[in-house]
């Protein structure tokens, strides 16, 4: 049962060939299994999991049908939950039970979905490797001596170990993207503002998005339908219609113009993922695509303004975790300094402490116009490179990743060849637009990912494009062994 | 040496939406802690601001009321700095584009003459919650039931020389809010609070001298007093040979002093950038003339019409246009008698002084405007004369009656006009005073103005207060002459 998607599950449900209740505990049984040699989840709420997927049972006998009515998933535990431990993967929220839901989770559980519990990611979404949790390194189902990617690992690696056909992550950098190239699975960074931030605990509020991480675009499509829409609680959220995700995965492909930015070919790229994005290509050209070379020019200045950005939001960001009114309180402070040092500086792990530093310093007053006035208009100019290359084409194919999976442990000490690996993904984040990961092969064992890059508020041509894809390659449908 | 006093005025005004600047949550004042605080208002991880459309429109009836610029678009920015009753560790405000530009006002000084001062800026902000120090054992507690109220920071230029034009500044600031309906006005509950920037420098040079900033100042005594104060330490720290430094200081009331709070040196950083989860807030030039054509008549409009359409004086028609509901009331009281002279001090004197005794405010007021341009009648058709009318407001005041028509029926004060009768009644007088009769015979032109005022005293007393007191006159002039 393990190994169905969450369509297939739609259409297993609906056809009463089991119940919501039955996927649930199979899965919750998998989970306790499995998941220690992994570290997916931080949380599993097994009883509520049952009673969500009994009440969906229940409504699907009333003679309700939803696509997500009984299937199970996870959230990224940076989701508030009400009533559910919310860690962020930090310990300065370890004991931390949100008192309401995020709209994406009140949503999801509207549709009917179950979750099954918190998943673990790099604390406060601040890492691609997932090392930086507060509950421990998740292991890649793939190589369990390798990273699975982050900041949502927990959420990859339990979907490409089959423990939950789909999950929510975040992207803030490509932490949806990245990890989900890294465990062979579908991943969507939908546009900055299509997906509500209400609930979803702040990393860098105007890059952070929403989105949905699985193992086909078909279900990206049904997640995303489930997450997706106008919220009045997020002032950032914008209020354009959803488009019908699942009715365009079927449209053909041709003429659809595909554009190959040059500047994603140069050095630090893995030539056997450079081939990996050529034969992709291919395949979409045999599907009646055309494609030509591009240029965004800007992109080389991408993680220096992304990395001034980012950490200058974090920090005002993180300013609330001050051990006054929630979270962990140093023992026995002396003064008030003290317990925000102390609550702070043992609350917080190195990462998180590192990028606070650097966003205080971006901001300081005669730093701000070097570095963080600066990165903004850096910031500009990416948009406005894409904006140029979709006047001249319809989708923009690369690289979601400069490499596969690395080891555990590599480049912890040395965060900045880390940074580097978002090379591909950030820009999406700077512009706002909508990018997503599919499986694309694999380079000594270990899968890579292919990005599609789309105009603003075109996640169903993305979606479309993979399904198209997917139709016609099996990459992935491939499962690690042992899982 | 001469000095000259520089000071410049951020009031801090509490606008009196229904709900906060960033949640659902209400306003009132004096609830028990924490029981109008919602997850937004306490920081709670992942909740987010939504602008109250109120606040914004309240800002700009304030910026169009200054004659200000209001720029197409605001923007609200972080201020961050970790405090207790701060919970998200940062404040919202707004730093490089504050909805109201630059602006003036009027202020009247108390010669009657008028003094432009300069607004540089007026910003929407959120403030922070109250952090309680008794009653909890050497901890602290923390109420956010403030945290979150939409605050109007007001910058004034530094247009101000000395401690009473900062009070009517402060004043006019004051009227113009509660005109405006944007502010209540009780600085007594905090709605209305003042930091005081204040330098001297040698009369005559044109640079600024160092300014210390005076925190939360909250009445207009103590504004002045805190001002004063300020003013003379620096004058006496210079002259001996000191230096002002920059500094936040606080006034303490009861010592009647400022002291220092913090240095420069030891000022925040604050760090603001453009907040990501608030959008730039457009102004439509539609949305600004809808607010334009409702505003009401402003205290310096209302002052001048006074001047212009009822004679006043500059100074009584400024403290007629002070509030809104003096002025109202004064209205009232005038459409009733027709006599705005009569009116005016009526208002002015008695009836104020009634309020001022019992702290009432004018809404407040025992004597309704009606009661009282009923009276202001009476006296104009002389059925009443001044002194009575004090008797009669008296009476008003007390519920003595309906009208000053039950209260002159019933008391029997309906004054003697009957020249008749009033003659008897001298006659009366004057025989009871034949010796004092005698002396003002027998005595020179000043002695007798002197002692005619005798005669017209026991003749009013005899009247028990109700003979014309004209007719009085003229009547006991003949008999003492003829």
């Amino acid at each position: 049962m393990h190994q169905l998607t969450l369509a297939q599950i739609a259409r297993g449900l609906a056809a009463k060939d089991f119940s919501a209740v039955e996927l649930s505990a199979a899965l919750l049984a998998r989970i306790q299994q499995l998941d220690p040699q992994l570290n997916s989840f931080i949380t599993v709420t097994a009883d509520q999991a049952l009673a969500q997927a009994a009440a969906a049972d229940a409504r699907r006998a009333a003679g309700e049908n939803g696509a997500l009515l009984g299937a199970p998933i996870a959230h990224k535990d940076l989701f508030c939950t009400q009533g559910v431990l919310t860690t962020c993967a930090s310990k300065i929220l370890h004991n931390f039970k949100a008192p309401y839901d995020a709209t994406v989770v009140d949503k999801l559980a509207a549709a009917g979905a179950v979750s099954l519990g918190k998943l673990n990611m790099d604390e406060f979404a601040m890492g691609s490797s997932n090392e930086s949790s507060h509950y421990g390194a998740v292991k890649n189902p793939w190589n369990l001596e390798r990273v699975p990617g982050g900041s949502s690992g927990g959420s990859a690696a339990a979907v490409a170990a089959r423990l939950i056909p789909a999950a929510t992550g975040t992207d803030t950098g490509g932490s949806i993207r990245q990890p989900a190239a890294l465990t062979n699975l579908t991943g969507l960074k939908p546009t900055y503002g299509r997906v509500s931030r209400w609930g979803m605990i702040a990393y860098a509020s105007s890059l952070d998005q929403g989105g949905p991480i699985a193992r086909t675009a078909e279900d990206c499509a049904l997640l995303l339908t489930g997450m997706a829409g106008f919220d009045a609680k997020d002032s950032t959220c914008v209020d354009v219609p959803v488009d019908d995700y699942l009715a365009a995965l079927n449209q053909p492909l041709a003429g659809l113009r595909i554009g190959l930015p040059k500047e994603y070919f140069g050095a630090g790229l893995d030539g056997r993922i450079a081939d990996a994005v050529l034969a992709v290509v291919e395949e979409l050209k045999k599907l009646g695509a055309t494609v030509k070379e591009i240029s965004l020019p800007n992109m080389q200045q991408a993680i220096p303004a992304y990395y001034v950005i980012a950490p200058a939001e974090a920090s005002s960001n993180l300013s609330r975790f001050d051990g006054v009114r929630f979270g962990y309180r140093c023992e026995n402070p002396q003064n008030l300094e003290d317990l925000y040092k102390r609550s702070r500086g043992e609350g917080f792990g190195a990462e998180v402490q590192r990028r606070i530093m650097v966003g205080t310093y971006a901001l300081s007053a005669g730093y701000y116009d070097a570095y963080y006035l600066k990165a903004q208009k850096v910031r500009r100019l990416i948009k406005n490179d894409f904006v140029a290359a979709f006047d001249e084409v319809d989708l923009i194919v690369g690289p979601t990743t400069p490499n596969p999976a690395w080891k555990l442990g590599e480049k912890s000490s040395d965060p900045v060849s880390a940074y580097l690996e978002d090379i591909y993904t950030i820009t999406a984040n700077l512009a706002g637009i909508p990018g997503l990961s599919m499986p694309a092969g694999f380079v000594d064992g270990l899968p890579v990912g292919v990005q599609l890059l789309a105009p603003y508020f075109h996640e169903a041509r993305l979606l479309n494009v993979a399904h198209q894809y997917q139709q016609v390659t099996d990459w992935h449908t491939r499962t690690p062994s042992g899982f | 040496m001469q000095w000259e006093t520089v000071i410049g005025l951020e009031i801090h005004a509490q606008l009196a939406t229904q709900s906060k600047i960033f949640s659902g949550s209400a306003t009132t004042f004096g609830a028990e802690p924490n029981t109008q605080a919602s997850l937004v208002d306490l920081g709670m991880p992942g909740t987010l601001p939504v602008l109250n459309a109120e606040a914004v429109r309240m800002a700009c009836k304030f910026g169009l009321a200054i004659d200000a610029e209001i720029a197409a678009s605001n923007v609200f920015a972080r201020k961050n700095y970790f405090y207790p009753d701060l919970p998200k560790g940062y404040q919202t405000s707004q730093m490089d584009h504050p909805i109201v530009g630059k602006g003036f006002l009027d202020i009247t000084l108390e010669d009657g003459s008028s003094k432009r001062i300069g607004i540089t800026r007026a910003h929407l902000e959120e403030d922070a919650g109250k952090s309680l120090h008794e009653d909890f054992h050497g901890m602290t507690g923390i109420d956010l039931n403030r945290a979150g109220t939409p605050l109007l920071e007001i910058v004034s230029e530094p247009d101000i020389r000395s401690a009473k034009e900062a009070v009517a500044y402060v004043k006019a600031i004051h009227a113009l809010v509660r005109y405006l309906g944007i502010c209540d006005g009780n600085m007594a509950e905090g709605s209305l609070r003042c930091d005081c920037n204040v330098s001297v420098r040698p009369k005559g040079q044109a640079a600024f001298g160092t300014r210390a900033e005076i925190k939360n100042v909250n009445s207009f005594r103590f504004i002045e007093k805190a001002i004063n104060h300020e003013v003379q330490r620096q004058i006496e720290l210079i002259e001996d040979g000191g230096t002002v430094v920059q500094e936040t200081r606080l006034y303490d009331p009861n010592k009647d002093e400022t002291r220092s709070m913090r240095s420069k040196e030891e000022a925040n950083d604050y760090r603001y950038f453009p907040c990501p989860d608030l959008l730039p807030v457009v102004i439509e030039r539609s949305f600004l003339e809808e607010i334009r054509a409702a505003l009401p008549e402003l205290p310096v409009q209302k002052r001048e019409r006074f001047e212009r359409e009822f004679a006043l004086s500059a100074y009584d028609a400024s403290v007629l246009s002070a509030s809104r509901e003096l002025a109202d009331y004064f209205e009232a009281v005038l459409a009733v008698c027709a006599d705005a002279k009569l009116a005016a001090n009526w208002v002015m004197g008695e009836l104020s002084s009634l309020l001022n005794k019992d702290n009432l405010e004018i809404d407040q007021s025992p004597v309704s405007a009606a009661q009282l341009g009923g009276m202001i009648l009476r006296i104009k058709d002389n059925t009443i004369s001044g002194k009575i009318a004090k008797m009669v407001f008296e009476a008003l005041a007390a519920g003595e009656g309906a009208s000053a028509d039950e209260v002159i029926e019933k008391k029997g004060l309906k004054q003697v006009t009957d020249s008749g009768a009033i003659e008897a009644m001298l006659d009366e007088v004057l025989a009871a005073n034949a010796e004092q009769v005698e002396q003002y015979r027998a005595s020179d032109e000043a002695k007798r103005g002197k002692m005619f005022g005798f005669f017209v005293g026991q003749a009013m007393k005899a009247s028990k207060g109700k003979a014309n007191p004209g007719q009085v006159n003229q009547l006991l002039k003949q008999k003492l002459e003829g």
